[in-house]
C-alpha cells in the first residue's frame, strides 16, 4: 500500500463518528492534564487503559495518542501564565515564555506556543507517515538476535538519559526486568519469584505498576505543601491572542528547527521531549542574532522548544510503531495498550494492521488542528482549570486509579498491589531513582528474555550468534552509549581534581 | 552518627543488595542452561548479579562521599507523616472495599483527605466526599457499565 492511499485509508478510519468523538475527548483530557501541573501523560493513560478495553482498539489508540500530543499542547499554558511547567517538556517555555507574560505579552507567547505546536505537531505527523513504511520493510529482516540487541540498545537510551545517575537509572531498570520475569516462566513452566502466591502465577499486570508508580507515586509527592503560585492573568478576545506579523517573520527559523530536531530526538529511543526542547532551545539562541535577548522574553525562545516538544511526539512513535521499542515511559504505556489488545508492534504492524496505523496518523493530522482551534480561543477557560484546589483533585485521582485497575481485574490482590508500587513511586521520587527506567524494564524484559533464549536455542547455546552483523553494530552502541558517562564523570573528576590542586 | 547512614542512597543500595541476593538465590534453584539453550534460572541470574554490582556501588559512593563538610538533606517528618497518612488512607480504603463497597470506602477517605489532611470545613469535606463518590458512581457503574467492588451496604 503506497503511502497516499494509506493515507486516505486512515481519513477514511479517522473521520468516522465514533474515532471523531475519541479524537476530541483525547486532545481535550490531553490539554486538561497537560495544564494541570503534577498531573502527567504516563498517569493519565495507564489510569484510562483499564477502561478502554472496552473500546475499539482504533478508536482507543486515537484517543491515547490525543491525550500524549494534546499535553504537550497544554503544557505550556502553566510554564507561561505561572512560571510553572504543566509537565516536563515544558520546563524550557518558562525561560521566555514567562518574561513575555511578566511584560504584558501573554497572549502573543500562548498564541505563538499554539501555532509553533501546530506546524511542527503537524510537520512531525507528516515524518512519521513517510519514514515508518521504510523503516518496518528495513526490520523485516530482523530475527531474534536483532531484536534483543534493539532491546538492549533501547533500555541503554533510556538509562544514559533518565536522571542524575546512571547508577540508579540502571538498577531501576533491573528491578522492572525482575517485575517482568514474575510468574510462571512459558518455556519451562517453572515459578518464578511468586512468593508461594498463586494470584502471581501469571506475573504482575504491568498496568498495576504504571498506575502505582506513576499516578499514586504522584498525589504522595505532592501530598507535601507546597507555596501556590500567583498566576498572571490571561488576554481576552482571540485578536490578543494571535501574534503580531513581526513575531511570525521573527519565528520562521524557530518552527524549521522544533520541528526538526523534535522528530529527530523523538525517533531516538530515551531521548524524550524535555531534551527536544532543550536542544531547539539552544540551536536557537546559538543561531539568533540576538542571542542576549533570550532568558528575556524572546519569542523565538517560546516557538522553538514548544515546537519541538509536538514534533518529538510523532518521532517517538516511529520506533514504537515499527521495531516495538518505545523511548519513554509514555510509549511503553501505550506499547502496552497495543499488546493488550492484541497488536504486535513491529516491523509487519503496518502491514497486518493498516486501518489502525493509518487511522492514527490521519487522527494526528486531524488531532492537531482541533488543539490549534481549542488552544487558541479557549486558553482562557483551560487556565481556569489551575483554579481546582489539590484537595478536590487528589482524591479524584486516587478514584480514578482504584477504578482503572479494578475494573482490568476485579482482584483486591492487585489492588493491594497498586498500594505497594504507589509507595515505591513515591520512594523512588524522593530517592531520585528515575522511573521511565523501571517501567521499560518491565515493558521490554519480558520480550527481552524471550528474544535472548530463542537466540541462544537457535545456536544452541553459541554466543556468537548475538554478534552477527546487525546485533553485534547495535550491542556494540549499547556498550558505547552506557560507557561515554563513565568517561564524562572521569573526566569531570580529573578537572576537580586539577581545580582542587590549582 | 556516620553522614552516610543518613543517606537514602545508602539504605536503598543496602536494599537492593539484599534484593540482588534474593534473586540469585532463587535463579540459583533453577536450571541455567537446559538441552534446548537457556533455563529458567539464566536471566535472572544475570540481572541480579548486576544489580548486587551495581548496588554496592552506590552503597560505596554513600559511604565515600560522607563528608561532614558536604550540605546534608535531612529528612522532613511532618511532610513524610502527612505522605503516609494519606497513603494509609488509600491502603484502608482498598481494605474496606469488600466490607463497604466501593461507594462508601470512596467517601470515607474523600472525607478524611479534605477534612484531616488539608483541614478544610466538614461542610465541604461532606459535600465533596458524597458528590464525588455518587459521581463516579453514576458515571462508571451507571453510564459506563464497569463493576465497582460491592460490600454489604452498596
Amino acid at each position: 500500500m503506497d503511502t497516499l492511499s494509506g493515507l486516505l485509508q486512515g481519513f477514511d478510519v479517522a473521520l468516522s463518528g465514533t474515532n471523531l468523538a475519541m479524537c476530541i475527548v483525547g486532545v481535550l483530557l490531553g490539554t486538561v492534564i497537560g495544564v494541570l501541573p503534577g498531573l502527567g501523560p504516563p498517569a493519565t493513560i495507564a489510569m484510562l487503559l483499564p477502561l478502554t478495553m472496552r473500546l475499539e482498539p482504533t478508536g482507543a489508540m486515537i484517543m491515547l495518542a490525543g491525550i500524549y500530543y494534546g499535553a504537550k499542547y497544554g503544557g505550556s499554558t502553566t510554564s507561561i501564565l505561572l512560571n510553572v511547567p504543566g509537565e516536563s517538556a515544558s520546563v524550557v517555555t518558562c525561560l521566555d515564555g514567562y518574561q513575555m507574560a511578566r511584560k504584558g505579552r501573554a497572549g502573543a507567547a500562548l498564541g505563538i506556543s499554539a501555532i509553533a505546536s501546530f506546524i511542527a505537531g503537524t510537520l512531525g505527523v507528516v515524518g512519521l507517515m513517510l519514514i515508518a513504511p521504510p523503516l518496518a520493510q528495513l526490520s523485516l529482516a530482523f530475527s531474534a538476535p536483532e531484536y534483543f540487541a534493539l532491546m538492549v540498545i533501547g533500555l541503554a537510551m533510556v538509562v544514559l538519559l533518565s536522571g542524575e545517575s546512571l547508577t540508579k537509572g540502571l538498577l531501576a531498570m533491573l528491578v522492572g526486568l525482575w517485575i517482568a520475569t514474575m510468574g510462571t516462566d512459558l518455556f519451562s513452566a517453572t515459578s518464578r519469584f511468586t512468593f508461594g502466591q498463586t494470584a502471581l502465577l501469571g506475573g504482575i499486570d504491568f498496568i498495576v505498576v504504571a498506575i502505582g508508580i506513576f499516578a499514586i507515586g504522584e498525589v504522595l509527592a505532592n501530598m507535601e505543601p507546597q507555596e501556590p503560585a500567583g498566576m498572571l492573568p490571561v488576554p481576552k478576545g482571540l485578536k490578543n491572542l494571535l501574534p503580531t506579523w513581526q513575531d511570525m517573520k521573527d519565528c520562521r527559523f524557530a518552527f524549521v528547527n522544533g520541528s526538526l530536531v523534535g522528530f529527530i530526538v523523538g525517533i531516538l529511543p530515551g531521548a524524550g521531549s524535555t531534551i527536544a526542547s532543550f536542544l531547539s532551545y539552544g540551536i536557537e539562541k546559538a543561531v539568533s542574532k540576538h542571542p542576549e535577548k533570550f532568558g528575556t522574553g524572546a519569542i523565538e525562545g517560546v516557538a522553538a522548544p514548544e515546537g519541538a516538544n509536538n514534533a518529538e511526539t510523532a518521532g517517538s512513535l516511529v520506533p514504537l510503531l515499527t521495531l516495538g521499542i518505545p523511548g519513554s515511559g509514555t510509549t511503553a504505556i501505550l506499547l502496552a495498550a497495543l499488546v493488550l489488545w492484541g497488536f504486535k508492534p513491529g516491523p509487519l504492524f503496518i502491514s497486518d494492521t493498516p486501518a489502525l496505523f493509518w487511522g492514527l496518523v490521519a487522527s494526528m493530522y486531524i488531532g492537531n488542528v482541533m488543539l490549534l482551534i481549542l488552544n487558541l480561543p479557549l486558553v482562557a477557560v483551560f487556565a481556569q482549570l489551575l483554579k481546582i484546589p489539590a484537595y478536590a483533585m487528589y482524591p479524584l485521582i486516587l478514584g480514578m486509579a482504584l477504578v482503572g485497575v479494578y475494573s482490568d481485574s476485579s482482584s483486591m490482590f492487585k489492588l493491594g498491589l497498586l498500594a505497594l508500587f504507589g509507595a515505591l513511586g513515591y520512594a523512588m521520587r524522593k530517592l531520585h531513582y528515575p522511573a521511565a527506567p523501571l517501567v521499560l524494564g518491565l515493558v521490554l524484559g519480558d520480550a527481552m528474555e524471550r528474544a535472548l533464549r530463542q537466540s541462544l536455542m537457535m545456536s544452541q547455546g553459541d554466543i556468537s550468534i548475538l554478534f552477527r552483523p546487525i546485533p553485534a553494530g547495535l550491542l556494540l552502541v549499547a556498550a558505547v552509549l552506557l560507557i561515554v558517562p563513565l568517561f564524562k564523570k572521569f573526566n569531570a573528576m580529573r578537572v576537580q581534581v586539577l581545580d582542587q590542586k590549582a | 552518627m556516620n553522614a552516610f547512614i543518613r543517606r537514602g542512597d545508602f539504605w536503598s543500595g543496602l536494599t537492593l543488595v539484599a534484593l540482588g541476593a534474593y534473586i540469585v538465590k532463587e535463579a540459583w534453584s533453577w536450571e541455567y542452561l537446559t538441552v534446548d539453550g537457556p533455563g529458567p534460572g539464566f536471566f535472572p541470574l544475570w540481572y541480579g548479579g548486576a544489580m548486587i554490582g551495581l548496588s554496592l556501588l552506590l552503597v560505596a559512593g554513600a559511604v565515600l562521599k560522607s563528608d561532614s563538610a558536604a550540605p546534608q538533606k535531612h529528612v522532613n517528618w511532618s511532610e513524610l507523616r502527612r505522605v503516609l497518612t494519606c497513603w494509609a488512607a488509600f491502603v484502608a480504603c482498598i481494605a474496606l472495599l469488600n466490607v463497604l463497597g466501593f461507594v462508601v470506602s470512596f467517601a470515607l477517605m474523600t472525607w478524611f483527605i479534605i477534612a484531616v489532611l488539608f483541614r478544610k470545613s466538614q461542610r465541604l469535606a461532606i459535600g465533596l466526599a458524597v458528590g464525588g463518590a455518587l459521581g463516579f458512581y453514576a458515571l462508571f457503574s451507571l453510564a459506563l457499565g464497569v463493576a465497582l467492588p460491592a460490600g454489604f451496604l452498596f
